[in-house]
């Protein structure tokens, strides 16, 4: 038995001999995230070795306002991703629910299509996209053409045709003998039992939004109307421009999505390893 | 489940409305434009400018060597990473499980622009930590980003770092779905660890990973964001330029949406053939 335990013992070492460096080197760049960010720009672009947080956020935050209006950026994002997020699960839980309820004609087709366009790459559809929002329509900057175009989600139909198909039909029979209508099966009987996917998906659907950049790229230039990453990277190229200040950006746009993540882990992962289930 | 096709549709049309709408009819008309000379009004049918331009366009080379360069090393190192770090992260020994999940998973929830920014100090040329740690040890500085295959490496690097945690998370619930009674028994049958991880573990794993394989390679295929934010737009002189930023540059710079869908088509074909020969060389030999 003690020959065992000194042998995993061994194993234990080895282990942690691997994996605390790596996860080391992959905590460093959010690490430096905060350290940049509190810095003045005179310290980041010094010749001495900088690995330890100061006390310049709210000056770097004045320099990243005095540079282009951030708060406004990130007001467009969260309301952006709130939408987009609220009207993807209506579309995705409905479209989920009719795949996994009913029979009909074409099903099969349907369920094909939505797994073909997870392989076929987003640059097939972004030109005619951008040619019929921004040029046909006229709509750049605007909130329509921000959150409308990348509502299709494909993942969010599997996942949420997964979840309803898993509940056995009794349930739904039952209401159906009280004369209960399709729609409000769905809404008072299909969706709350739902609800730990539903979480999941919301996640998954708010951090696509939050984090989206091409598209927000092409279509909102407008400073009044570009979401935070898109504004954050527009200074990158400057040359007169506050560094500390673009820390400061990248850190209120990371830290509530690290928020989310640390308090909400289960449904994250859940909402992640979704494609994953066949 | 009961044949009631009217109450289906009803469910399905709002999310089959915007299918159509952004995805359905953008597919049928970029394989339309992919034909039309698009430089000048009115657009004319002229494949010669745009598939005949795309087969002997040296930038189009030039992308398309890069992104599968960057296909070729990043993806199987990557892959490999998350395997390690799926194992590992599951193993029954490790201590400070969650600080150590939070080191791998965080940088799945980080935005293209927040750790471009980041990664663009840490490795400034002049002042970056990584050059004074090279430095340190007596090495001469490394001019990430005007070294064409520095920057190259740090393009892979940059997205290693954003995407092994989340191919690590698909692969660990693989590996949490093998029944632990398989183990058990190999065990009683004196199966060494390393055994059991080669002829159990590896060929239960093989679907999540070609799963993992097969988005990876999509992935690389369409990776825009990081050359652009962190290289300066497939700086230097193009040498980190994806086919992805190519087509950017094409369809939203130049306003050439003929040529640029012609590149979008050739994008998805290379893509889907990636694909196709990842899953047939990882097929099951039965």
């Amino acid at each position: 038995m003690s020959q065992q335990n000194a042998a995993s013992r061994k194993r234990a070492i080895a282990l942690h001999a691997v994996i605390v460096p790596l996860a080391l080197i992959w905590v460093f760049p959010i690490w430096m995230m905060v350290v940049f960010a509190t810095r003045p720009d005179s310290a980041i672009f010094s010749p001495k070795v900088l690995l330890t947080p100061g006390n310049r956020f709210w000056e770097n935050f004045n320099l990243l306002q005095d540079d282009l209006n951030f708060t406004r950026t990130l007001f467009v994002s969260v309301v952006v991703a709130v939408v987009y997020t609220v009207l993807s699960m209506i579309l995705t839980s409905m479209a989920g629910w009719a795949l996994a309820r009913y029979k009909f004609h074409g099903r099969i087709a349907v369920v094909g299509i939505i797994l073909g366009t997870m392989t076929l790459p987003y640059f097939v559809v972004v030109i005619p996209q951008f040619i019929l929002v921004a040029r046909d329509f006229g709509l750049s900057n605007t909130w329509v053409a921000l959150i409308v175009p990348p509502l299709f989600n494909s993942l969010g139909v599997l996942f949420m045709r997964q979840a309803f198909s898993m509940m056995p039909a009794e349930l739904f029979d039952a209401a159906r003998i009280d004369g209960v209508s399709e729609w409000k099966i769905f809404l008072h009987v299909g969706l709350p039992l739902a609800r730990p996917m539903l979480a999941a998906l919301a996640i998954i659907l708010f951090l696509a939004s939050w984090n989206n950049y091409l598209w927000p790229l092409l279509i909102a230039n407008d400073t009044s109307m570009m979401t935070a990453p898109v504004a954050l990277g527009s200074l990158f190229g400057l040359v007169d421009v506050s560094w500390g200040g673009i820390m400061v950006g990248a850190v209120l746009m990371t830290a509530p999505m690290l928020a989310v993540f640390v308090f909400l882990q289960r449904f994250f992962m859940a909402g992640i390893t979704a494609g994953a289930v066949k | 489940m009961r044949p009631r096709s009217l109450t289906a549709f009803g469910f399905l049309a709002p999310y089959l409305l915007i299918f159509a709408s952004f995805w359905l009819w953008p597919i049928i008309y970029s394989f339309y434009l992919s034909f039309m000379s698009t430089r000048r009004l009115p657009w004319t049918f002229n494949p010669k400018m745009t598939w005949g331009r795309v087969v002997q366009d040296p930038a189009f080379y030039n992308a398309l060597e890069n992104t599968l360069t960057i296909l070729a090393i990043q993806v199987p190192v990557m892959l490999f990473l998350a395997t390690l770090l799926a194992v590992m992260l599951n193993s029954t020994l490790l201590r400070a499980r969650g600080l150590i999940r939070f080191a791998f998973f965080a940088p799945v929830v980080i935005g293209e622009a927040a750790y471009a920014a980041v990664f663009r100090l840490m490795f400034n040329t002049e002042f970056g930590v990584i050059n004074k740690v090279i430095e340190s040890v007596g090495l001469p500085p490394v001019e990430w980003f005007s070294n064409p295959d520095a920057a190259m490496a740090l393009i892979i690097m940059a997205v290693t770092w954003r995407w092994v945690g989340y191919n690590a998370i698909i692969i660990l619930a693989g590996l949490q779905s093998i029944p632990q009674d398989v183990y058990e028994a190999a065990t009683l049958d004196r199966v060494s660890p390393r055994q059991q991880f080669l002829y159990i573990t590896l060929p239960l794993l093989k679907p999540v990973i070609l799963f993992c394989l097969v988005l990876s390679v999509i992935g690389s295929m369409q990776l825009f964001a990081e050359p652009y934010l962190i290289t300066n737009v497939g700086g230097p002189g193009g040498a980190t330029e994806t086919l992805g930023l190519y087509l950017y540059r094409q369809a939203f710079l130049n306003l050439n949406f003929g040529y640029a869908s012609a590149v979008a088509y050739t994008i998805a074909a290379l893509a889907v053939m990636i694909s196709a020969l990842n899953l047939w060389i990882g097929r099951d030999k039965t």
